[in-house]
């Protein structure tokens, strides 16, 4: 039998930076080049700013490189952006645009197998090899989690069930007849799911689940504990966005301490949202991904959105790879109230902690008189609520003082009855801005 | 002895409280009781009915958000001063009332009562002899 990797390609994830630098920049300065020949797009970019593929020769140059944005995979829908001929794609994956047409992606032979690599990397750091049974409830076809997930679980060798997301008692049937030992779903699928088994009564000894890896939404750590607790597992998150590559872009080790980006592959970069300029490792603001090895559709300085941070000092698992916190949020998320930086999943994590609200919420923000006023509604739990005005008084006064000490701003709460604030494709509608 | 009184959390919004005494008219659901509790935001509606679990389970259906709480229901004496005597018990037995509704029809007068420890107080008022109803009292009434 094959003994079992603990880190599933040493060469790249334990790589000295002086290594991974040389690495980086020789993969950089050939990729502008391709893209400059096939690509009219990206030449057209490069000549604006009037670099030649000669002139990049170290990474270090990133930062003089024109960025690309989702509009512009819009204004390019479907294939405008791809660098090979149809005939060397070997699959198409899109992602449901909520605003305007679907964003495309596409894969050679080459690209899947670097995706399962990644994604196997991934599993191996959450500790996962062939003698597990990994459930993936994430959904399957042009979504990105379920494919990708797949790909990177056969070639550690585990047992794979494809059961795709939805169906939640079959989910439990197989998750206890076929021994599942890891899940991998959003992180809202498997609350739910641990909700499930409890209301079902299903014995705890009848599940073998150890650890699941989720991801595709942002999630607190408050939530990541909610799950640890309900489903008796370890909780790993995955990182992914399917302009990049889809989940496997970075993982959590178990050091839980921020996640491995793979930048042998996708090069990391955190710039000032406004001013659009590379900020020093530490520093919060937007990720931007260049994509170096992909062949079907290759990224030069993609603007993410997320928010997070980068710490490049080595790990005690062992790997030297760039970490990124886990993402504060979406810069389009991002609510600016009395000039203070305020988003949605900090006001989750206040309501996490408290156990007579739902984390269901949203935020309503005016102008009042020249002044921001922010407005929160909360729905009470529907099982565990009192119907002592003073008591329900005291949950309101307690969360705006909570918010008020991690946001730093005042809010007004408001509690209102379970499943009133409208939801779209079952996600919560989380802000209202009536000054725009 | 206690029963169940039906809560219901209400957000301030026009035709709520006719909606839910719409469900309970098409239930055949009888209120022997009812107080409204408002605050700026939201209401609770507190009420004894006369099948408590049947009244849960459709309103629960019809989208209200419902929690069944234990309170005590003593029947008095409908006479001046017959109220006084059973708080007269409660604070010396140093027990808080968070709050209570009361109604009278002539020959008897209910009152209800929420504290915070119910079986220490319906035992308490047993014991001074106050006569509490039960459940199946109320279906009866």
């Amino acid at each position: 039998m094959q003994q079992n990797r603990i880190i599933w390609n040493p060469e790249r994830e334990c790589a000295e930076r002086e290594q991974m630098h040389q690495l980086q920049s020789s993969q950089l300065s050939r990729m502008i080049q391709r893209m400059w020949d096939h690509v009219p797009f990206y030449r057209n970019r490069l000549k604006e700013k009037g670099i030649e593929p000669g002139d990049i020769r170290s990474v270090d140059q990133l930062k003089d490189l024109p960025f690309t944005t989702k509009d512009d995979l819009r204004q390019n829908y479907p294939f405008g952006l791809f660098m090979v001929p149809q005939s060397e794609v070997v699959r198409i994956h899109a992602s449901s645009g909520s605003t305007g047409k679907p964003t495309v992606v596409g894969y050679t032979r080459q690209d899947i197998d670097i995706w399962s690599e990644v994604v196997a990397r991934s599993l191996t750091m959450a500790g996962i090899h062939s003698g597990d049974t990994i459930q993936i409830a994430y959904g399957y076809g042009p979504f990105t989690g379920g494919l990708g997930l797949h790909y990177g679980a056969e070639k550690v060798g585990a047992t794979v069930i494809p059961i795709s997301s939805g169906n939640t008692r079959k989910q439990l049937q197989f998750m206890t007849d076929f021994s599942a030992t890891v899940l991998a779903c959003t992180p809202s699928y498997a609350a739910h799911l641990g909700e499930s088994i409890l209301k079902e009564g299903i014995s705890p000894a009848a599940i073998k689940l150890r650890a699941g890896v989720f991801g595709a939404e942002p999630w607190t750590n408050e939530m990541r504990k909610e799950i640890e607790k309900l489903l008796r597992i370890k909780a790993y998150d995955i990182y992914g966005l399917s302009e990049v590559i889809g989940p496997g872009v970075s993982m959590e080790c178990e050091c839980q301490c921020g996640s491995h980006i793979f930048e042998d592959h996708f090069i990391p970069e955190i710039i000032h949202p406004e001013t659009l300029e590379v900020l020093p490792d530490g520093e919060t603001g937007e990720l931007v991904f260049t994509t170096v090895s992909k062949e079907a559709m290759p990224l030069l300085r993609y603007r993410t959105r997320d928010l997070t941070r980068l710490h490049r000092e080595k790990c005690e698992c062992g790997r030297t790879l760039v970490r990124m916190e886990k993402c504060l949020g979406r810069s389009d998320d991002m609510l600016i109230i009395r000039g203070v930086n305020v988003f949605p999943s900090q006001v989750e994590s206040v309501l996490m902690e408290m156990s007579e609200t739902s984390p269901h919420y949203q935020l309503i923000v005016r102008r009042e008189n020249n002044l921001d006023t922010l407005e929160v509604l909360v729905e009470i739990d529907e099982k565990n609520w009192s119907d002592s005005i003073r008591e329900l008084e005291g949950i309101k006064r307690r969360i705006e003082q909570n918010i008020k000490s991690l946001l730093g701003v005042s809010a007004i709460v408001r509690l209102v009855e379970p499943h009133s604030i409208e939801r779209s494709e079952g996600k919560a509608k989380r802000i209202i801005d009536y000054r725009k | 002895m206690h029963i169940q009184q039906l809560s219901v959390f209400l957000e301030d919004r026009s035709g709520r409280l006719t909606g839910l005494t719409r469900i309970l008219a098409e239930h055949d659901v009888n209120i022997i009781a009812l107080n409204l509790a408002e605050t700026t935001d939201y209401g609770i509606v507190r009420m004894v009915v006369g099948r408590p679990g049947l009244a849960k389970e459709v309103l629960e259906k019809a989208g209200f958000s419902i929690g069944l709480t234990d309170v005590a229901c003593v029947n008095i004496p409908d006479e001046p001063g017959s109220l006084y005597q059973v708080l007269k018990i409660l604070t010396e037995e140093n027990i808080n009332v968070d709050y209570m509704y009361a109604f009278s029809n002539r020959d008897v007068a209910l009152a209800v009562i929420r504290t915070a420890n119910i079986p220490a107080m319906t035992e308490v008022l047993e014991k001074r002899g106050v006569k509490l109803l039960s459940q199946c009292d109320i279906y009866q009434l």
